[in-house]
């Protein structure tokens, strides 16, 4: 793993029947109150993105994008992170907002329509979502580049450095965007680490049409390692993507980690996966479902017992209840407030469309 | 047939295929999944996936390839799967796709059409509610046009696709599932792809619209009529080149003009053409001419749009500031 092009197949560390696996080069550094702490977060996350996509279909959001089956992958990355990290999320990454602190109501807002992308939770180190497919890693490559002059890389004191992780999907991987990303930050050493989510399927368009050699391979292409974890293994993801986090602070340049995983739900609540994969092939996915095998292999090791689950659960459902409840009572935005959030000072033109709009609403007023 | 827009363009887009074999769809989740809006539906299965491509994720690549296609003699149709999703294409757009043409000294071009969904109204997020054609008409070589209903969305796109010169084709997504009647069975389209059409002619004032504004217009001129005021309504159709001579004719019969469209108004598509009704109507007119658009600003969030957007009463409020002088 020293030589820059190393490309490592498939690291798994818990197996689908929850059986901890030996790896040559990656252990879990944690425990299993680590891992429990882990498991928490993954119910946690599945119970915001289920009870989101309930509030669409009950017409309280617009959209909704589902991270079902992602969230070993978003939940072991984020908590391999640590400030001064910079996290920079595409559209999905619920779980990882959730790792960052983010109000889970914040991401509502966005998708409801009462707000861009102005989460009040949200921490400067956690960026805005990204919908323009693949824009945002290039975005993350400028921001290691400042850590790399702001003296955060390859400092003597691990504790001091830090680097910038850019969530993007197998999709993503095919635009310009992305490909300059890798160029970029190969060039310049620069500290990121593009944590990749191949979820199988863009929109419908399966990683086949995106990529004909296994994606964590591109990056030997570009000078930098890659390597491939299973991505529904958090234990997996969290050693994989602290590797690659260590690596990058130092001084390395970058790393690409794919999280090999599925897409369990739809693109967003627009879409109709039945059209174009198999209900076997789904089947086949839940059977390695990031959260059951961490629930099987803690009981088994005596971590855990029923009534932590059920105090989980009992949380989960306390935290859907205050999202039904958050969801509906985010403030209505006002498009008055829009003309003064364009740039840092408002030109006069706007400011006259601005009183104008308010003259004209205000007409309709009966008194 | 009665249909909905997106089921014009289906029929359309299936007779271009069947006409031409050189015509052919590329674009993202157009083939199995027959597109996000389902104008592709059922195309791949009939044509094959040499005819109905689904492209990588990668915008600037389905218009580059679309290039060398058409410089082969292929007629590409590509479809951008969002309005707010075609700049990643607009250096290809811009930069190549106008000006094959010109550099070649005018011995060939490339016929290509991009399909846009655009336009807001619809309740999404970010990037799926621009109006980004002011962008492409500012761009010598490239034609720009835009339908307002099934019927002509299932000829112009036909005619779209035989013209020599690449046209960018503007989709109002939120009426994608307005019905009107359609004869698939006719020979040929009822007129030109670059000519504008009275909708509903009038004396008192012309409302200039097109794609998702015109029915508000025709709503808004229905409106009025109750008030006594009879206005007449134009769907552009075609953006660039602009029927000068339906616009210009029209606005000298009533000497007011109002244009009403979805972009931001400042160096939109209205600022073009009050210039030209100015230069040429200058003694006919009554009033200035007025125009009804989106804000200067990135389209705000969903649920402030109906604010946002030009709708009956803000068309009818510019119809009485106009009528006032």
């Amino acid at each position: 793993m020293t030589e820059a092009a190393d490309s490592i197949d498939f690291v798994q560390l818990l197996d689908q029947a929850g059986r901890r696996v030996e790896h040559p080069t990656f252990a879990y550094a944690g425990t299993d109150a680590d891992i429990a702490a882990r498991l928490r977060d993954m119910i946690l996350a599945r119970r915001i993105d289920s009870e989101a996509t309930a509030l669409q279909r009950k017409g309280e959001l617009g959209l909704w994008p589902p991270m079902l089956g992602q969230e070993a992958a978003q939940i072991g990355s984020a908590r391999a992170s640590r400030m001064p990290d910079e996290l920079i999320p595409s559209y999905r990454e619920h779980g990882v907002a959730w790792c960052a602190g983010i109000d889970p109501i914040d991401l509502l807002s966005t998708f409801r329509g009462t707000s861009m992308t102005y989460w009040p939770s949200r921490p400067k180190n956690f960026h805005l979502y990204s919908f323009v497919i693949g824009s945002q890693t290039l975005h993350a490559v400028g921001m290691a580049m400042g850590m790399q002059r702001d003296g955060l890389v390859g400092n003597e004191d691990p504790d001091a450095n830090g680097a910038a992780v850019v969530y993007f999907g197998d999709g993503a991987t095919s635009q310009g965007d992305v490909n300059e990303a890798f160029i970029f930050a190969a060039s310049y050493a620069a500290p990121v680490v593009f944590f990749c989510q191949n979820n199988q399927y863009a929109i419908s368009e399966p990683i086949a049409l995106q990529s004909r050699i296994p994606l964590y391979r591109r990056a030997a292409g570009f000078g930098f390692p890659g390597v491939r974890v299973d991505g529904n293994d958090v234990l997996a993801v969290e050693a994989v993507t602290a590797w690659a986090l260590d690596h990058a602070r130092a001084g390395k340049g970058p790393v690409l980690v794919e999280a090999y995983t599925y897409r369990m739900g739809a693109h967003t609540t627009s879409d109709d996966p039945t059209k174009y994969r198999r209900a076997e092939e789904e089947a086949e996915w839940r059977a390695k479902d990031p959260i059951e095998r961490v629930k099987t292999y803690l009981l088994n090791a005596g971590a855990i017992d029923q009534a932590w689950l059920d105090g989980v659960a009992a949380e989960s459902e306390a935290l859907a209840e205050r999202l039904r409840a958050g969801c509906v009572e985010l403030p209505e935005p006002k498009l008055e407030d829009s003309w003064r959030q364009v740039y840092a000072n408002t030109p006069d033109l706007l400011e006259k469309q601005r009183t104008d709009y308010l003259a004209y609403e205000a007409s309709f007023e009966v008194n | 047939m009665n249909l909905t827009m997106t089921k014009a363009l289906n029929a359309g887009l299936r007779r271009a295929l069947g006409a031409d074999p050189k015509v052919l769809l590329a674009g993202e989740d157009i083939g199995k999944l027959g597109g996000v809006f389902r104008v592709t539906e059922g195309l791949q299965a009939e044509f094959g996936p040499d005819r109905v491509v689904d492209s990588p994720l990668a915008e600037a690549g389905i218009v580059g390839t679309a290039v060398g296609l058409a410089m082969r003699g292929y007629r590409p149709v590509v479809e951008i799967q969002f309005d707010g999703f075609v700049y990643p294409a607009f250096d290809q757009i811009v930069s190549q796709v106008s000006r094959i043409r010109f550099r070649s000294g005018g011995q060939f071009g490339v016929p290509l059409v991009v399909r846009i969904p655009y336009g807001g109204g619809i309740g999404a997020i970010e990037h799926h509610s621009e109006s980004p054609e002011a962008y492409f008409a500012h761009t010598p070589g490239l034609k720009v046009v835009t339908c307002s209903n099934p019927l002509d969305a299932y000829w112009m796109i036909q005619q779209a696709i035989a013209d020599d010169d690449p046209v960018i084709f503007f989709e109002p997504k939120r009426r994608y599932h307005e019905k009107g009647e359609v004869d698939t069975d006719a020979a040929d389209a009822p007129m030109s792809l670059y000519q504008a059409r009275v909708v509903k002619p009038g004396t008192d004032a012309t409302l200039i619209a097109y794609g998702p504004m015109v029915r508000t217009c025709v709503e808004a001129a229905i409106a009025a009529d109750k008030e006594g005021r009879n206005l007449e309504v134009v769907d552009l159709r075609s953006l660039s080149p602009l029927d000068d001579a339906t616009i210009l004719a029209s606005v000298r019969r009533t000497g007011r003009a109002i244009v009403v469209h979805e972009a931001v108004g400042t160096l939109g598509m209205g600022a073009e053409i009050a210039a030209r009704i100015q230069a040429e109507c200058f003694f006919e007119l009554q009033a200035p001419v007025l125009r009804v658009t989106g804000y200067d600003l990135p389209y705000p969030p969903s649920r402030t749009e109906d604010g946002y957007l030009p709708d009956l009463d803000r068309v009818l409020d510019a119809v009485d500031r106009s009528l006032a002088y």
